[in-house]
């Protein structure tokens, strides 16, 4: 285990360094000199060049990234051009909001649609199968957007039983979390569903059921650890798809989190900000995966060996 | 593809009764395609859809972007305004219509576009293996480092805002998706006794997996890009609605969603149909999906 673990961690640090250095070229990707952008608009030649020095724009580029990444490691990112503040400070800020929105909406949408997707199988083909795969396309076809704005008109507007935007007591995650968790929800069941269908047709299934074991036992001790193995790896391609949808959702419940962060530095190009942010996002979605990766193997001892 | 012919030998002759039964792959495709009735349905809605949005600029009443009912701001549905109108005065169902061009056009070019890199560098990646191979993966590992509109986000804030911008950056992160499905089917199909065989007689490189390897994975690749359609109209409404796509008055679906946001209060339905427009197409791109991935797969034959 411990040898998957170490093989893992060095087989993430090509992907990793490959990450760092697009994110460190971002900024000379950008149109216009980034000096400028820095310096602001209404700045004269001699400040854009102060700047450029300032910020160590003027050494050669392989250079830069040796101190960009340097800096990075101790979370360094600079200062925000709009808000004159440190990246970091920025982020450290916003990091929270959007970290609990994000694990409330996989908490719930994890829970419902395993349980979807299992009822579906057991009752394939019948009514509840049709209702639970008919709620899972609609989920998966209803931009979060819509979805979002469609929930806040309803419960927040016609209703008044929830807030609108902010993110100040438990009752403000409601909206945001089911919207965010749809998505998930519906891909979740879907998969579920089809990676029991397959594990119900198994010879050990007809072996259970043959020596006479109620429908429960069979279902919940020899199929459902079974069934589990796909389904924990879609979970965490599914979180990275909750980190995306979030930059959608913030947007919608103005929410003071990460993703309208992003938003608003790409609006303002605000380069320093947007790199921290993408890396950020990378970096969790990368870590997210080998933890999925290495459930896995706990789940499935084959993993391990091969 | 055809099937290899077989010489008539005793056995095959006695099973020669069944030879009206051997049907060619499209034959069996489409007798268990038509049992679908729901994605009968999609599909049928998919071409009318299409159809919409080529005659979409004879067939709206109004003009979608100059057309201005000072008289009807934010008026709800009626007779003349099938729709309603929005803030502007604009008629709704009219900016709808033309909005059917653009996400379709997004949808379709976007994935097309990223199947055919993708399904190439996967061909190539999984007959060659070797150095190419792995840098193939390990760019898509990197592609897949990204969540996917964040990916866009940055490839917009680099190219500027703007559609044209939105399909290229959401094409850019369908190829590793087509190169890992095709990699992997390739993998699994070239040491089949059928490819030894091909090689055998001497067919080159591009032959084989041209038109030996590639109809062996097309038909997931086709159940993919269907399913991805749908994915991606959403994405390129989402960026349109984050304000990085279409720019108004354009009339995109997203863009009109995130216009109809200021005034939600006092006209819903301004927000209510090109919500209705992206679930009701995006749907019928999934069910059209799930229906050929069921007619496809050799594993589900009932």
């Amino acid at each position: 285990m411990v040898h998957y673990l170490v093989r893992r961690l060095l087989g993430l640090l090509p992907t990793l360094l490959i990450v760092a250095v697009l994110v460190f070229l971002f900024v000379h990707l950008l149109p216009g000199d980034p000096a400028r952008l820095a310096a602001g608009v209404d700045a004269g030649p001699e400040t854009v060049e102060l700047v450029r020095r300032d910020l160590g724009l003027d050494r050669p580029l392989p250079e830069q990234f040796v101190r960009f990444f340097g800096n990075a490691l101790r979370g360094d990112f600079g200062k925000s051009i709009r808000s004159q503040r440190p990246v970091a400070t920025e982020i450290a800020e916003r990091f929270g909001p959007t970290f609990w929105l994000t694990v409330a909406a996989m908490a719930w949408s994890v829970v419902l649609g395993m349980l979807l997707g299992i009822v579906s199988a057991v009752w394939r083909n019948r009514w509840p199968d049709r209702v639970g795969m008919t709620l899972a396309v609609t989920g998966i076809s209803f931009p979060a957007f819509a979805l979002g704005m469609v929930l806040m008109q309803l419960f927040s507007v016609q209703l008044g039983w929830l807030p609108t935007v902010g993110a100040d007591s438990w009752r403000h995650y409601i909206l945001p979390s089911l919207t965010l968790g749809a998505g998930v929800a519906a891909v979740m069941a879907r998969f579920t569903r089809s990676s029991f269908i397959d594990v119900l047709k198994e010879d050990y299934v007809r072996t259970a059921r043959a020596k006479g074991l109620g429908e429960p036992v069979v279902v919940v001790k020899h199929g459902l650890r079974n069934a589990l193995i796909p389904v924990v790896t879609m979970m965490g391609l599914q979180f990275g798809f909750l980190l995306g949808g979030s930059i959608v959702v913030e947007v919608v419940f103005n929410w003071p989190g990460m993703g309208r962060l992003l938003v608003d530095a790409v609006d303002m190009r605000d380069y320093p900000v947007i790199q921290a942010l993408v890396l950020l996002f990378s970096l969790e979605f990368i870590v997210i995966n080998l933890v999925v990766d290495l459930l896995y193997a706990v789940i499935n001892p084959t993993i391990r060996f091969k | 593809m055809s099937t290899p012919a077989s010489t008539p030998t005793p056995a095959a002759s006695a099973a020669s009764a069944d030879a009206r039964a051997v049907r060619t792959p499209a034959a069996e495709f489409w007798r268990k395609f038509k049992r679908q009735h729901v994605a009968l349905v999609a599909g049928g809605f998919v071409i009318a859809l299409v159809l919409l949005a080529v005659f979409a600029p004879w067939l709206v009443p109004f003009d979608a972007e100059q057309f201005f009912d000072y008289d009807a701001l934010n008026s709800p549905p009626s007779a003349k305004h099938w729709f309603g109108v929005d803030s502007l005065g604009r008629d709704i169902f009219s900016r709808i219509l033309m909005g059917t061009r653009i996400s379709l056009a997004a949808g379709f070019v976007s994935v097309a576009v990223g199947a055919v890199i993708g399904t190439l560098f996967g061909l190539l990646a999984g007959y060659y293996e070797g150095w190419w191979d792995r840098i193939v993966m390990r760019l898509s590992d990197v592609l897949f480092a990204f969540p996917g509109i964040l990916l866009a986000i940055g490839i917009v804030a680099i190219l500027g805002n703007g559609m044209v911008n939105v399909i290229v950056a959401v094409a850019v992160f369908s190829v590793p998706a087509f190169a890992r499905l095709v990699r992997g089917n390739v993998l699994s199909l070239k040491h089949q006794t059928y490819i030894e065989a091909v090689r055998s007689i001497g067919a080159s490189d591009w032959v084989i997996m041209l038109r030996h390897l590639l109809p062996g994975t097309i038909s997931s690749v086709v159940v993919y890009l269907t399913m991805r359609i749908g994915t991606s109209i959403i994405t390129a409404a989402s960026l349109s609605f984050l304000g990085l796509g279409a720019q108004p008055p354009t009339p995109e679906w997203g863009a009109m969603l995130n216009e109809a946001r200021a005034d939600m209060l006092n006209a819903p339905h301004v927000a209510l149909f090109p919500s209705l427009a992206i679930f009701v197409t995006v749907l019928a791109f999934n069910l059209l999906g799930d229906g050929l991935r069921d007619a496809l797969d050799p594993k589900l034959d009932n």
